[in-house]
C-alpha cells in the first residue's frame, strides 16, 4: 500500500516534468529532474557542455541530454580501469549477490522506468514488457556469476607430470554501443553479462531513448556496484564509435546493431590493439536466445595454468 | 657439518668431450621439387614459379617448392569449397574422426622422417623435434579425432555446427606442429582446410600432404599451398573462406584483423610475446635456472611464449645471474641432427639479421651484453645464447619481441612491483613463475595477464591444454576444449 503510492507520485510527478510545468495539476512546481551521465560512480555534466534536446512525440521537450565527448569516454576508461581488478577479485558470489541487487533495485523503480520508457514512445503494455524483461535478465546473469566459471572450465588431462587447468578470466575494460531502438532492455542485456564476468565498462546509451540510462546509472550507483564498474554516457553513436573502438586501453568492443559501414569501420579500428569485437543483432532483444552463458564468454579470456606433480 | 662456500661451477668441456652423434639421413624420402597439393594432388603453380628452401645450417637448398599466387589460392579454396559440400560435411561425425586417427598413426609411423626433415628445414635440433614437434604434432590429430563425434558435449547448451572453409597460416618455428594445430581441430569441427605453411619451412607441411593421402581422405577436405606473404594475403582475402586461423607476428595478425573487417569471417590469431619469467628468493634456485634456460634457448628462441623477459628478486639475482653464465656456457650451438645439440641454427638470415640488430639495439641503449664463449659453425647461421643485464622497462630489447636466444634480465623487490612491470607491456601470451610457496603461485598466476602460465616449470606443451594470448598477443585459443569453438558456428 505503501509502496504503491510512492510509485503514484513519483509517476505524477514525472507526468508533470514532461508537461515543462506549462500545465500544472496544483499550485505546486514540481522539480524537473536533470539527466546527466554516470562516469565512476558520480554524475558529471559532460565537460563538454553540449546538449541535445529530448523531445516527446508532440514536440515538446522532455529533457536535455548531455551530448558526451571524447574526453568524457576517455575518463571513463581510466574509471573503468582503475575499478577492474577490484571488480574482478571479488568473489563470484558477491558478484552474485550485487547483480541481484541490481535486480531488487530495478523491481523498486519499475514505475519510474515505465513512465520514462513511454515518454519515449513506449506503449503501457511495451514499457510494461520491457521492464519485466530487464529485471529477469539481470536477474539470470546474477545467476550466471558463480557458475559459467564451473562450465567452461577444464582441467586438461596432459601427458607429462603436470597439473594443468584453464579457467575463464575476464577480458578487462569493455566499450560496449547499447542498442538504439529499447531504452533499457538493450542496456541490461550488454551491462549484466559483461559485469557478471568481472570485466569494467563504458557503455553510450541509445540516442533516442537515453533516459532509462540515467536512471539506471542512479540504480547502480545505489546496488553496491563499486564506482567506475558500469560507467553510461548519452551522445551521438557517429561521433562516439570511433573513439569507443581506437582507445588502445579498452580490451574489447561490443556493437548492437547491423550498420554494416559502422561495423566495417568498428572492426577495422580494433585491429589497432587487438581489440576483440563483439557484433550482437539489436533486432531479437525479446528472444530466449539472446540470453546465454556464450554472451559472458565472448568477453572472457581462458587462462591456462601449469604445475608440476612431485616432490 | 660445516658447509661449503665454494660452489663447483658447471665445466663439461674440461671433463670429457661429446663425440659428434648426427642422425643419419639416408631413410628419408624428399623430391628435389614440390608443387602444390590441391584436390588430393600435387599440381604445377599458375606461374610455374618455384623458389628454393635452404636448410639453415648449411646454406644449401634442400628442394624447390612451388610458389602459389592468386589463381592457385582460387583453385584451392575452390577445392575446399567442394569437399566441404561433398563429402567433408555430409560425412557422419564418427567416419571424419577415423581419418583423423589415420593421420595420427600414420604420423607416429613415419615420426623419424619427419623429425629430421623438420630439423634439416628449419635448423632446430634433432632432440626438440624427435621428442616434442613431432610427437606432440601425431598427438593432436589423435586427440581432436577423438572429439569429431562428441562436439555436442563441447558446447553446452547450445547447437553448434561447422563453419567452412578455414585459410591457415602457420609460422616456421613449428612447422609440422603449427600445421597439426591448425588442421586437427579444423577437421574435427567438420571443416575443410587450405594451409600455408612459412616459406622458409614448407617440407614436413608437404610430407604431411602425402601422409593425409595415404590416409585415405577425400580430395580436397585439405590443401596445402607454400608461397610468401602474397600467398597468404589472397588466401586472406578470399570472399570464399569463413575462417582465418593465423599463427605470426603481432604486426601481420593486425594487418589481418583489419582486413577482414569487412567479412563475416571468424578469426583465431596466434601472434607475438615477450613473456616474463619471474624468480622469486624463495624458489627452488637450481630448478629454475634449467626453467630460465629452457624458457629462453629452447629452439634457439624462436617461440612466440619465450620466456624472454627475466625478472629475479633482488637477494638472489647475483646468485641466479651466475648460475645461469655458467649453465649457458655449458650449452652447445652446432648441428641441428647431432644429438648433443642444445641450440641449433637460427631459420633464416632474414632472421639472423634482425637478432644482431637487437644486440646491437640493446648495447646502444646501455645494455650489458654476456654472450656464452662456445664454438659455431663456419657455415650456417648461428647466435650465441645472449644475456642483457643493465637494461630499463623501456629499454627496446625489453618491450619488443627478438624471437631469438636474447634473454633480458630486471631485477624486483615486492611481489607487487614484479606484477606491475611483467603486466606492463601490449603482450600477453604466457609468463612464468617460479617460488616454492603455493599460495605466492595462485597469486602470480592470477595476476599475469597472459593466457598461458607456467609454475615451477616452462614451454610446456598439450594437445589437451588450451593455448592462445591476452591482448596484443592474439584472440582465441588453440587446443584442448577450449580450441574447438573457434572452429565452430554456435547458435545462440
Amino acid at each position: 500500500m505503501d509502496s504503491t503510492e510512492k510509485n503514484k507520485t513519483l509517476v505524477e510527478l514525472g507526468t508533470n516534468g514532461k508537461t515543462n510545468g506549462q500545465t500544472m495539476k496544483s499550485d505546486r512546481l514540481d522539480v524537473m529532474k536533470t539527466y546527466k551521465i554516470y562516469i565512476d560512480g558520480k554524475f558529471p555534466r559532460t565537460e563538454s557542455g553540449r546538449y541535445y534536446p529530448l523531445n516527446d512525440s508532440d514536440g515538446k521537450i522532455i529533457a536535455n541530454i548531455c551530448l558526451s565527448s571524447r574526453k568524457d569516454f576517455r575518463e571513463a576508461v581510466v574509471a573503468a580501469r582503475k575499478a577492474q581488478s577490484g571488480w574482478a577479485s571479488k568473489s563470484a558470489y558477491n558478484r552474485g549477490q550485487i547483480l541481484y541487487r541490481i535486480a531488487e533495485m530495478l523491481e523498486g523503480r519499475r514505475e519510474q522506468f515505465i513512465h520514462e520508457l513511454k515518454e519515449q514512445g513506449s506503449t503501457s503494455a511495451q514499457a510494461e514488457k520491457e521492464i519485466n524483461l530487464s529485471i529477469d535478465r539481470m536477474l539470470y546473469y546474477a545467476g550466471w556469476c558463480d557458475k559459467f566459471q564451473q562450465v567452461f572450465s577444464a582441467v586438461n588431462p596432459v601427458e607429462s607430470s603436470h597439473f594443468n587447468f584453464s579457467v575463464p578470466e575476464s577480458m578487462g575494460v569493455i566499450s560496449i554501443l547499447s542498442a538504439e531502438n529499447t531504452g533499457l532492455l538493450g542496456l541490461i542485456t550488454a551491462i549484466a553479462p559483461a559485469i557478471a564476468g568481472g570485466n569494467t565498462l563504458v557503455i553510450l546509451a541509445s540516442t533516442s531513448k537515453p533516459l532509462s540510462a540515467v536512471t539506471l546509472g542512479e540504480v547502480l550507483n545505489s546496488s553496491d556496484v563499486p564506482g567506475g564498474v558500469v560507467n553510461i554516457l548519452t551522445g551521438q553513436r557517429s561521433e562516439l564509435l570511433s573513439h569507443f573502438s581506437t582507445h588502445m586501453d579498452v580490451n574489447a568492443v561490443v556493437y548492437f546493431g547491423a550498420n554494416g559501414d559502422e561495423i566495417i569501420k568498428l572492426k577495422e579500428s580494433a585491429s589497432l590493439n587487438v581489440k576483440r569485437v563483439s557484433i550482437y543483432k539489436d533486432d531479437e532483444m525479446y528472444e530466449d536466445k539472446t540470453q546465454n552463458p556464450y554472451r559472458i564468454m565472448d568477453l572472457q579470456e581462458i587462462k591456462t595454468t601449469w604445475h608440476p606433480i612431485g616432490q | 657439518m660445516k658447509k661449503t662456500k665454494k660452489e663447483n661451477k658447471l665445466n663439461f668441456d674440461s671433463k670429457w668431450t661429446y663425440d659428434p652423434a648426427p642422425e643419419s639421413v639416408d631413410h628419408i624420402r624428399l623430391k628435389d621439387s614440390y608443387g602444390l597439393f590441391i584436390n588430393g594432388e600435387f599440381s604445377e603453380p599458375a606461374s610455374g614459379k618455384y623458389f628454393p628452401t635452404i636448410n639453415p645450417a648449411t646454406e644449401k637448398k634442400i628442394a624447390d617448392v612451388a610458389d602459389a599466387n592468386e589463381k592457385d589460392v582460387n583453385r584451392a579454396v575452390s577445392s575446399a569449397r567442394n569437399a566441404y559440400d561433398k563429402y567433408w560435411k555430409k560425412m557422419p561425425a564418427k567416419e571424419r574422426g577415423k581419418y583423423i586417427y589415420r593421420i595420427a598413426r600414420i604420423m607416429q609411423e613415419r615420426a623419424r622422417e619427419l623429425a629430421v626433415i623438420e630439423s634439416l628445414d628449419g635448423g632446430k635440433p634433432i632432440r626438440e623435434s624427435r621428442d616434442i614437434d613431432v610427437p606432440l604434432a601425431a598427438a593432436h590429430f589423435f586427440y581432436y579425432a577423438g572429439w569429431a563425434d562428441k562436439i555436442d558435449y563441447a558446447i553446452p547448451g547450445a547447437k553448434s555446427h561447422s563453419l567452412g572453409v578455414a585459410g591457415q597460416i602457420i609460422p616456421w618455428n613449428f612447422p609440422l606442429l603449427m600445421a597439426a594445430w591448425k588442421i586437427a581441430p579444423a577437421l574435427a569441427a567438420g571443416n575443410t582446410v587450405v594451409l600455408k605453411p612459412a616459406e622458409t619451412t614448407p617440407l614436413t607441411a608437404l610430407k604431411l600432404a602425402e601422409i593425409i593421402n595415404d590416409a585415405g581422405l577425400p580430395p580436397g577436405v585439405v590443401n596445402i599451398i607454400t608461397g610468401a606473404g602474397s600467398t597468404g594475403a589472397a588466401l586472406v582475402n578470399h570472399p570464399d573462406i569463413d575462417k582465418i586461423a593465423f599463427t605470426g607476428s603481432t604486426e601481420v595478425g593486425k594487418i589481418i584483423q583489419k582486413s577482414i573487417a569487412g567479412s563475416n569471417k571468424k578469426y583465431t590469431l596466434e601472434l607475438g610475446g615477450k613473456a616474463a619469467n619471474i624468480i622469486f628468493e624463495d624458489a627452488a634456485i637450481d630448478q629454475a635456472v634449467e626453467g630460465i634456460v629452457n624458457g629462453i634457448f629452447f629452439n634457439q628462441g624462436h617461440v612466440c611464449c619465450a620466456g624472454s623477459r627475466l625478472f629475479v628478486q633482488e637477494s638472489v639475482a647475483k646468485k641466479v645471474i651466475r648460475k645461469l653464465k655458467d649453465r649457458m656456457e655449458t650449452l652447445i650451438i652446432g648441428d641441428p641432427l647431432d644429438k648433443n645439440t642444445d641450440i641449433g641454427a637460427i631459420n633464416s638470415k632474414m632472421q639472423l639479421d634482425k637478432i644482431k640488430q637487437y644486440i646491437k639495439i640493446g648495447i646502444n641503449e646501455g645494455g650489458e651484453c654476456f654472450q656464452t664463449s662456445c664454438a659455431i659453425p663456419s657455415k650456417g647461421y648461428w647466435h650465441r645464447p645472449t644475456l642483457f643485464t643493465n637494461v630499463s622497462q623501456s629499454s627496446r630489447i625489453v618491450q619488443e619481441e627478438i624471437f631469438g636466444p636474447v634473454l633480458s634480465v630486471q631485477t624486483f623487490r615486492t611481489v607487487e612491483e614484479v606484477i606491475e612491470k611483467a603486466n606492463n607491456i601490449p603482450y600477453g601470451l604466457s609468463g612464468g613463475v617460479w617460488t616454492d610457496k603455493g599460495s605466492k603461485i595462485f597469486k602470480m598466476t592470477t595476476a599475469l595477464k597472459a593466457g598461458v602460465v607456467w609454475a615451477n616449470t616452462y614451454n610446456k606443451f598439450d594437445p589437451t591444454s588450451p593455448f592462445g594470448g591476452y591482448k596484443e598477443s592474439g584472440v582465441g585459443r588453440e587446443g584442448g576444449l577450449h580450441g574447438l569453438m573457434p572452429y565452430l558456428h554456435v547458435e545462440n
